[in-house]
């Protein structure tokens, strides 16, 4: 399912006409890779969030390996929007104003997916230094619920309030990068998407195969739990 | 429940000033920060330069005051308020004290800024407020941090790094706000839009550190 989307996607985004606008041109096309991956790595972190509420509320240690490889996957997910979002960047804002790619990072878009890296980044640091596994399972769920909490509303609502160069600021006529009408002519819906759900199960998927190792892994424990 | 936290205050702040020590090297590091970067810097550096520097020290302050808020707690002590009193009045003991720590040690930073970098400042009411809320905004977010950092090893670096991406959304908030004090002219309602959400901040941190404190607390 998700094989047959991306490669629809990926022959549907770089072969069918899209509008030629000012400045985007052709570059248009990232949308179908860029955009998706932010949406992937928000559904991804979503139910990592959702397993670590749900690892507190019955200690269950099978829904810890979850939120932790979903998260894991998710964070992938953000580098890759990151890097495609750079390649974006370096053609549509940083050429035709001459300005230099460290003051187009201070955007507070940019800010913000930043901010969403290095949290995670610190989860991992944070599980890392646990022994005890039922201990590191509930101190970084806590952490990831709190993280979570913290950073998605100010992700979502810092930069609406302040100026950006990126879509969905005031000043930008889209509220919601990409999900305006105004965004994306019929054809670029067509792709879009399939392409959002196309790379989120194909997220899904790689999250999935890592669980089952990770399951398979720990079998050991996990019946010890079972019959404790 | 209110008695338990009220007694847990008062404990916390008894222990502040039996160890005078503590005290005093904070407000000795304060100091000491503030000076270096008053010889660092050019005389009375520019509004934005003052800002910015003026709440990453709080920043770092913070760090290293609402730091010892858990790691000072033994391991003996912990077992002791384990089986006194319930978590949700120990961690909003913890929030409250650290609040108001964290207040008086921006009060005295923003006095020594004065004295040592010139003052800017147009509207010193509305900016010690900023300040004030800023300060207990911050404070909050590490309280609970330095709980989840406690109980890991090598806790003090990890307080940082768990800390720091979380607060940096608030502390733009800050500093786009204090730029009000400075005289910058906003549209109409738009200091008091963005109090309101620094406000708000705060109050939902609290709620998910009553919420999630419990879990940290078993051991």
């Amino acid at each position: 399912m998700s094989f047959l989307l991306l490669v629809y996607t990926i022959v549907g985004g770089f072969l069918l006409d899209v509008p030629k606008l000012f400045i985007l041109n052709e570059t248009i096309r990232n949308l179908y890779f860029h955009v998706c991956m932010w949406f992937g790595m928000m559904i991804l972190f979503t139910v990592s969030f959702v397993y670590s509420i749900k690892y507190l509320m019955g200690f269950q240690y099978r829904y810890d390996i979850f939120a932790n490889n979903f998260a894991a996957v998710g964070s992938l997910f953000g580098i890759l929007g990151y890097l495609t979002g750079v390649i974006w960047v370096n053609v549509t804002w940083v050429t035709d104003q001459g300005q230099s790619l460290g003051s187009v990072l201070k955007e507070p878009k940019l800010i913000g997916a930043a901010i969403a890296l290095l949290i995670y980044g610190a989860y991992f640091v944070l599980r890392g230094s646990f022994t005890d596994i039922d201990k590191r399972a509930r101190i970084s769920a806590v952490y990831n619920i709190f993280a979570f909490a913290m950073l998605f509303p100010s992700i979502w609502i810092i930069p609406r309030l302040v100026g950006s160069l990126h879509p969905g600021a005031p000043g930008s006529d889209s509220g919601n990068p990409a999900l305006d009408k105004n965004d994306m002519d019929a054809t670029m819906r067509m792709v879009f998407y399939p392409a959002v759900i196309g790379w989120t199960l194909l997220g899904v998927w790689i999250a999935t195969l890592k669980i089952r190792v990770a399951l398979l892994a720990e079998k050991n424990i996990l019946e010890n739990h079972k019959s404790a | 429940m209110n008695r338990q936290i009220i007694a847990l205050l008062k404990k916390d702040f008894l222990l502040e000033f039996r160890q005078k020590h503590t005290l005093y090297g904070m407000l000795l590091y304060i100091a000491a920060t503030i000076f270096v970067v008053y010889l660092s810097l050019p005389e009375s550096p520019e509004t934005n330069v003052w800002n910015s520097l003026f709440w990453t020290i709080q920043l770092f302050v913070c760090v290293n005051a609402v730091a010892k808020s858990f790691l000072q707690e033994s391991r003996g002590r912990m077992l002791y308020f384990f089986s006194i009193t319930s978590p949700i009045a120990f961690i909003i003991s913890k929030l409250l004290f650290n609040m108001v720590l964290m207040m008086g040690m921006s009060c005295i930073s923003l006095f020594l800024f004065y004295v040592f970098l010139g003052n800017p400042v147009v509207n010193a009411s509305v900016f010690l407020g900023i300040t004030l809320l800023g300060g207990a905004g911050i404070s909050l977010v590490f309280t609970l941090m330095s709980a989840i950092a406690a109980k890991a090893q090598q806790n003090a670096a990890l307080m940082a790094i768990l800390g720091f991406p979380v607060i940096i959304p608030q502390l733009l908030l800050l500093i786009k706000l204090s730029k009000a004090a400075f005289g910058e002219v906003f549209r109409d309602g738009a200091v008091l839009q963005l109090s309101g959400i620094t406000f708000l901040m705060d109050v939902f941190v609290v709620v998910m550190a009553v919420v999630l404190f419990p879990y940290l607390w078993k051991d």
